[in-house]
């Protein structure tokens, strides 16, 4: 398994630049892992590590905590499905049950061909559309039966590469520019003096 | 019916041409209120804000100005704007940032100047890929245009603002956890005291942690002063705020209204809203502000969208969120749906949390699918109770943050409002909406 290529090496030094303390660019850099084999390698969280200066387990210990970083491979397409209380009220199970008759493997499978990847998720926000799903984190909604398996269709034929890209979050995300405004870098944190609890807030 | 609406504020730009663009926004009085603020003295700013009484649109409902009040002084100062939205049924950010970034943009940097902040981060969830794109994009642009950096509009004030992306974790919501998630580490909240960022924030500095649709305010704000926002909406709830309504309603969608003048009714069934319950049914209950949220029966539909009147009826306006439930939901459905939510939300710090929002979950599905026993309800809210005691609203807390007592909303809710129907799935063992 490869480790980042020298392009997301580029990349990913570009996002460390962005942040006082290097850690911050962990979740970051794993999207980029992401990126470029569809799931976060071993090998790319090691070298992840090497670029933070962190541990392995450490790089490991925050990639465990996500649900959307993927530590074995997935499909080619990701169809995640939200069922969550707006899109259960608007036939979510229903829906869910007949991407499954569609595709042919269970929520959490990936079909043989490794095209495809059903999940079940939780909320993703586009609840007056319900209900909804993405491929890839690209949004669709209003799906219907019709609609799911006309979706599904297109994408095997390849004719929606421009929707939906491939995996990685941040594959069409471009940062312009560096810091220019004169961001501490290394900041030095005072320490605390004292402080006077407040009233909790509900 | 007849609720005005009045001219919208966070939504205005919605619908035009390419509204996520530098070219839209600066046509249609783009940077302005930063361009006002820059020419501002900082306790103006903050005043104006206190004035205006922004409630924080995130959840919590806390008054903004205040917040910014309560840095502890010391250097540096962070802003981190949480775009994080995952409370389930709550869209409205998503959009924000999608359709309007720029002033997602301009309202964070007026709060930055406001704060002395050093640096601003806006907190994106991962999820939202298009979000982040629109976001970044925005950011780019606006530091083309000579609003963000140095120098800005030739004021000697810089900084700059990073997109950061989350990646998956509805905790991360909860500030505290948003803050160690941007350091790097995983999504647990933190232990309270200090209770807010202010104190102790973002690698430990004094920190300001604010909304997406709170910061997309203040360009308005900045602009029309606080006393104009002050002017809608009644008491403490000021302004206008944008609600997502979803459910069995006829036209779902976030909206634009004024606080505290609207009812959920207006919103549930005028025609430029939610325009009715589908299919002619019946609305049977109705959740007012996110998954969090105990749920109002129908009879409270004539309530309008005020924090403390909400408050104060045993529930919150939370997140802006209203879900919509008629005659054909079942509610041990509906509500096992949200108990398993947190069961898989639960970062799993806390006992009460992690183990008990497993077994509520466990019991609720058996009850759905019609294997429940009679004494399982009074098992579920003793469960319950152990995560909140005494079941009141605010919920008592045995956790380090909300998402614990968050959980028995639902449950509660279900069982006090609609115990025949949980008894109807015991005594016929299958669930009567299938």
């Amino acid at each position: 398994m490869p480790r980042l290529s020298a392009q997301m090496v580029e990349r990913a030094r570009d996002m460390i630049a962005l942040y006082p303390h290097a850690r911050s660019a962990l979740i970051p850099l794993l999207h980029l892992a992401q990126e470029q084999d569809g799931w976060v390698t071993p090998e790319a969280m090691e070298h992840i590590a090497e670029l933070l200066d962190l541990t392995p387990a450490e790089v490991r210990g925050t990639a465990t905590f996500y649900d959307m970083l993927f530590l074995e491979p997935t499909g080619k397409y990701l169809v995640s499905i939200c069922t969550n209380i707006a899109c259960l009220l608007n036939g979510a199970y229903e829906l869910l049950e007949h991407a499954e008759e569609k595709l042919g493997v269970k929520a959490g499978a990936t079909t043989p061909d490794g095209n495809f990847t059903i999940e079940e998720v939780e909320c993703i926000a586009l609840c007056g559309s319900a209900p909804c799903l993405a491929v890839n984190w690209r949004f669709f909604g209003n799906v219907s039966n019709d609609g799911f398996d006309h979706l599904v269709d297109e994408l095997a034929a390849g004719r929606l590469e421009g929707d939906v890209p491939p995996h990685g979050t941040l594959c069409r995300v471009r940062r312009a520019v560096g810091l220019v405004g004169g961001a501490p870098h290394d900041a030095v944190v005072e320490p605390v003096q004292e402080h006077t609890p407040v009233e909790e807030q509900h | 019916m007849a609720v005005d609406v009045p001219q919208p504020i966070v939504t205005r730009r919605f619908g035009l041409h390419e509204s996520w663009t530098l070219r839209t926004y600066l046509d249609n009085g783009g940077y302005d209120g930063l361009r006002k603020a820059l020419a501002m003295s900082r306790d103006d700013l903050v005043e104006n804000v206190k004035t205006a009484s922004l409630l924080g649109r995130g959840g919590a409902g806390f008054p903004a100005g205040q917040k910014w009040s309560m840095l502890r002084k010391a250097e540096p100062v962070y802003l981190v704007v949480n775009g994080d939205e995952s409370e389930p049924a709550t869209f409205k950010d998503h959009q924000l940032m999608v359709t309007d970034p720029h002033q997602v943009v301009e309202g964070a940097l007026i709060c930055a100047f406001a704060v002395g902040a050093a640096q601003a981060f806006i907190f994106v969830r991962g999820e939202f890929a298009l979000g982040l794109e629109r976001m970044t994009q925005a950011v780019n642009e606006a530091y083309e245009y000579g609003a963000i950096g140095r120098d800005i509009f030739g004021s000697g004030w810089s900084i700059d603002l990073v997109v950061h992306p989350g990646a998956g974790a509805y905790i991360c919501g909860e500030e505290t956890a948003l803050l160690e998630s941007l350091e790097g580490k995983r999504g647990f909240p933190r232990i309270k005291p200090p209770y807010f960022p202010a104190a102790i924030g973002l690698y430990g500095a004094p920190t300001v942690v604010n909304n997406v649709e709170t910061v997309s305010n203040l360009p308005w704000i900045t602009l029309n002063s606080g006393d104009a926002f002050a002017a809608m909406g009644e008491g403490r709830s000021t302004g206008t705020r944008i609600f997502s309504l979803s459910g069995r309603v006829n036209r779902p969608g976030n909206y634009e209204v004024e606080m505290a003048k609207t009812t959920f009714r207006d919103l549930f069934y005028d025609e430029r809203f939610g325009n009715g319950i589908r299919d002619g049914r019946e609305l049977k209950a109705f959740i007012p502000g996110g998954a969090s949220a105990p749920w109002f029966g129908a009879d409270k539909v004539d309530m309008p969208l005020d924090q403390d009147e909400v408050g104060k009826a045993g529930s919150m306006l939370g997140s802006g969120s209203i879900v919509a439930m008629d005659d054909t939901t079942c509610m041990v459905r509906a509500a096992w749906r949200i108990t398993r939510f947190f069961h898989h939300e639960s970062c799993g710090q806390c006992t009460p949390c992690r183990e008990g929002a497993g077994w509520v979950d466990k019991v609720m599905y058996r009850i759905e699918q019609g294997a429940g026993r009679e004494e399982d309800l009074d098992l579920l809210l003793d469960v319950c109770d152990n995560i909140a005691p005494g079941l009141s609203w605010p919920p008592q807390q045995t956790t380090i943050c909300v998402l614990g007592p968050s959980i028995p909303s639902s449950i509660v809710s279900a069982i006090r409002m609609f115990r025949d129907e949980f008894l109807v799935h015991i005594k016929e063992g299958a669930c009567p909406f299938t």
